[in-house]
């Protein structure tokens, strides 16, 4: 039970001092469970962060299943998770409400309009980032721009496509290419 | 019906959603014209919110959403469902975690997977766009060019974006930034 507790609590710590989520926590992570606690080393760290980022969820949530599950199996797996994710909880509900009630103040709405132009520009530096490791070769490209195309232009079309089909749709393409790839190079070598 | 209905759109949010962060977007916006819980300008504000705060971006999203949708509980039940299915899945994979990396099958869905995932992203953004910097009914009321972009945001946007480039500050320096030009230009 004290594992667990503290399980909640190392990672409920973790949860409020991250920005951003995803490899912003590497650092805290490695300073919190491998030099402090020596609960895990860098290497598994690392392949915890390789895993969650492509399995389905939040990368950061996934690593705290991961690490979690590690200590104590699947009790100390939802220790971690929960512990992760309540301090977050606690103080989106606080802005939510604050921002329920002052919403519609002049000023709060001034405000929004001048921080959305800042979105824009935070996701257009996400898609470039990501952009490097993604778009690699004329496939990635083409599928790029099909889905891209799909999404924005979803009005125009007759159904409009679910997200999740159309992830599950990429799934397949990419797993039908890299066969026909890696099929086309064993070719070669004989 | 409503608490049960968040539970299950945020569920299929987590299940589907590879890559983390944003990848939550394009099901938000989905989530929005399909049921009317939240606007496109409130997901717009959602991020803001969400990048200036502690927390991953998407648990930080589902529980914004949840509380405007349906109060308190609304916020813990939508993040619960965002969380539920990736703690199952990671729970089978640290089984066998050695070939779950290895694997090629895996693998090669990654290759179509992280294309798609940023092309979502990207009509997201532009969605946001949409909302952030041109003004269509203007636009359309006048039918000139000069009325469909909101120069003052088109500027602050550019100037962002070099700043971000240059000084490689944390993004919450320059949403307050954004929010200060914004109450002192009347956006």
């Amino acid at each position: 039970m004290r594992d667990l507790l503290n399980l909640f609590w190392t990672f409920a710590r973790i949860g409020c001092v991250t920005f951003g989520g995803g490899y912003a926590m590497l650092p805290i992570l490695e300073r919190e469970l491998v030099d402090k606690r020596g609960w895990t080393t860098m290497d598994d760290l690392r392949d915890y962060f390789s895993i969650g980022q492509c399995t389905p969820g939040i990368i950061a949530l996934n690593v705290s299943t991961f690490i979690g599950q590690k200590r104590r199996g699947v009790a100390g797996a939802i220790a971690a998770t929960t512990g992760f994710l309540s301090g977050p909880i606690v103080i989106i509900l606080i802005i939510a409400a604050f921002l329920k009630n002052f919403a519609q103040l002049e000023v709060v709405q001034h405000a929004f309009a001048g921080i959305r132009v800042c979105v824009c520009v935070l996701i257009l530096q996400a898609v470039l980032r990501l952009w490097k490791k993604s778009v690699v070769d004329p496939f990635t490209l083409a599928l790029y721009l099909i889905i891209f195309a799909l999404n924005a232009f979803s009005g125009l079309l007759p159904v409009k496509l679910p997200a999740a089909l159309l992830v599950v749709l990429a799934g397949c393409a990419g797993i039908a290419a890299s066969t026909l790839k890696n099929r086309g190079k064993g070719a070669d070598k004989k | 019906m409503t608490l049960l209905r968040l539970m299950y759109e945020f569920a299929k949010t987590g299940l589907f959603s590879v890559g983390g962060g944003l990848a939550t977007l394009p099901f938000l916006y989905e989530i929005s014209d399909k049921t009317g819980w939240f606007t496109h300008a409130d997901i717009a504000d959602m991020i803001a919110v969400s990048e200036s705060t502690p927390g991953a971006i998407g648990i930080n999203m589902s529980t914004y959403a949840g509380f405007t949708t349906a109060g308190i509980l609304g916020g813990f039940l939508a993040t619960l469902g965002l969380a539920l299915p990736s703690v199952i899945i990671i729970l089978i994979i640290a089984k066998f975690l050695e070939k779950f990396r290895d694997n090629r099958l895996v693998e090669g869905a990654f290759y179509g997977l992280r294309p798609a995932s940023i092309a979502m992203i990207t009509a997201a953004g532009l969605n946001v766009a949409r909302v952030a910097l041109v003004n269509i009914p203007a636009f359309q009321a006048s039918g000139s060019l000069g009325d469909l972009f909101i120069w003052k945001a088109l500027i602050l946007g550019i100037a962002i974006f070099i700043g971000q480039r240059k000084l490689k500050w944390h993004p919450v320096v320059f949403i307050a930034i954004s929010a200060a030009v914004g109450i002192l230009f009347k956006f």
